[in-house]
């Protein structure tokens, strides 16, 4: 057992970390979560709005 | 009253910082383009250097490379991201000073890297030519947008952090580590300074720098904008949320073992050589799986392409990365590179992922921004805005498909052996045989640069006040 084995276990290593990565991100729990997650572009529209108004007052 | 508390509650977001660097980045692509234009052209016609030191090739093409990358991609990457990480975190940026000090600073840099680099002043190290004092303000003002950026996302409204900032984020802090490692030198005078590292570990370093620019800079901080401005454009939110996820840790995991591949048959260690090609081609998984994902996300909403040109340049975009990241890792296969290492198609790829991907999905963000920035309704003229997106297309394929040609036919012609062993070539009849190539490069680099004057137009009179957009072509054939 020296380094080498290590640096050969770390392909392996990382290899279930990417496995784990994709149940992780596909689980059927975190679904809701993520759903709501992607519609965060369009949750601020009344914000951009407002800066909007409020740098027009400004100028 | 109750005015004023609703904004204390409900932070309203700093538009200015982004409206700067949005206007910068037009402006520096403008420079940027036509220095690649001029060097281009002096390719062909070797003449347009005029005998002066400070406009020869050597000494532009570097100017170009600097303000392209860091100048106009660098000012697109500050302004989407200043805006993305504002808008997704429902938070204004955590400090106004610390992000104008960002944008002065950085036309700092922008304007030394202008000065020095004609007068000859370089490292020598691609990508990473500024000397050392210009160095060491690149890494403040980093330091500064990394606060700027992740005090934002710390004092957000939202539980989430949108995936966009995560590339983002990625982007900022894999720079400051490879500009930091990659930049450590020894002064000798102020304008002068030699690597800490030698020979072939001072190659590796570099590489490592210079594709890792490529993975972070050009990829990842881009991506970040692919995955908010995609699906604000297209209406919708992005098409998997999840694949997202695996998309940013499998490419950020990845890009940064590929940089051997720009150093296959050198003194580089074989192992490091096969590793940066196997690492490389592993690549191709992560980034299609992005493009897909972008891609599809106009899944049900394929019609809109048919009336929104930005939304055209944001897809387009996504076609030329796919296009340009698939080549990518054929080209890192050691017996391809073989061909292609040292001649034009190495040229030609990039400007696939420079002009095609980079330039085009900044260009289809900020016709998406400028508007909301000025106050408009929409853009000044959606037909320029078509008329900008085919030459920006026709360009690019001219270009790449004159640089694949060239680059072909070089490495053909520098491998062709005779029977008694001698070369059939001299290298010169392989720059005699280029010309035609290099020609049609500068007219489909003339083309794109073209293109971004129309864009400098329509965003001059898209600021203008009182001056109303030409009615949308949409809503003109339904009239």
């Amino acid at each position: 057992m020296d380094i080498n084995d290590l640096r050969g276990l770390s392909t392996l290593f990382l290899m279930i970390a990417f496995i784990g990565l994709c149940f992780w991100a596909y689980s059927s729990k975190r679904k809701k979560t993520f759903d709501e997650a992607a519609l965060l572009p369009f949750a601020d529209e009344e914000l951009n709005q407002r800066t909007v108004q409020e740098e027009e007052r400004n100028v | 009253m109750s005015e004023l508390n609703s904004a204390l509650e409900h932070p309203i977001y700093n538009y200015k910082v982004v409206r700067q660097f949005a206007v910068m980045t037009v402006v520096w692509g403008i420079v940027g383009m036509l220095v690649g234009v001029l060097i281009a052209a002096q390719l062909a016609w070797p003449a347009l250097n005029f005998d002066l030191p400070w406009l020869h090739f050597g000494r532009l093409r570097p100017l170009h490379t600097n303000a392209v990358i860091f100048a106009f991609g660098g000012s697109a990457l500050f302004a989407t991201s200043y805006y993305i990480v504002q808008r997704t975190c429902q938070a204004r940026l955590i400090s106004d000073k610390l992000a104008a000090i960002t944008f002065w600073g950085w036309q700092l840099v922008i304007v030394a890297a202008a000065i020095t680099l004609p007068l000859g002043l370089t490292s020598g190290k691609e990508y990473a030519e500024l000397e050392w004092p210009i160095d060491i303000l690149i890494t403040v003002v980093w330091v500064l947008y990394a606060i700027v950026f992740f005090g934002t996302i710390a004092k957000r409204k939202t539980d989430h952090i949108y995936v966009a900032n995560w590339f983002l984020g990625a982007f900022i802090i894999a720079v400051a580590v490879l500009h930091i490692i990659n930049s450590l030198v020894i002064p000798v005078s102020m304008t002068k300074s030699y690597s800490i590292y030698a020979g072939t570990v001072d190659a590796m370093v570099q590489w490592w720098y210079g594709h890792n620019a490529v993975g972070f800079f050009l990829t990842a901080g881009f991506l970040g904008m692919m995955y908010y401005f995609v699906p604000k454009q297209a209406e919708r939110p992005v098409y998997s949320y999840r694949l997202s996820i695996v998309h940013f840790w499998a490419l950020v995991a990845v890009y940064i073992w590929a940089g051997p591949h720009h150093l296959h048959y050198t003194a580089l260690p074989d192992w490091a050589q096969s590793l940066g090609m196997v690492m490389s081609i592993i690549l191709l998984a992560p980034s299609w799986g992005g493009m897909i994902n972008g891609m599809m996300t106009l899944s049900g909403a394929w019609h809109k392409l048919r009336t929104d040109p930005i939304l055209r340049f944001l897809v387009v975009s996504l076609s030329f990365y796919g296009m340009s990241t698939f080549e990518g890792p054929m080209m890192s296969i050691r017996t391809v590179n073989a061909l292609s290492h040292y001649t034009d198609w190495t040229i030609g790829h990039v400007h696939s992922g420079a002009l095609g991907w980079v330039a085009m999905i900044s260009i289809g963000s900020l016709y998406h921004l400028f508007p909301i920035l000025f106050g408009k309704e929409r853009m000044y003229s959606t037909d320029l805005i078509n008329t900008h997106f085919w030459m920006s297309t026709i360009g690019t394929v001219l270009y790449i498909a004159s640089m694949w040609v060239n680059g072909i036919l070089q490495g053909l012609m520098w491998r062709a052996y005779n029977q008694d062993g001698t070369l059939t070539y001299s290298f010169v009849e392989s720059v005699s045989a280029s010309y035609p190539g290099y020609v049609v490069r500068v007219i489909g680099g003339g083309i794109f640069f073209a293109g971004m004057l129309i864009m400098a137009y329509n965003v001059y009179m898209t600021s203008r006040k009182g001056v109303a957009s030409q009615p949308a072509p949409a809503a003109a054939s339904a009239a």
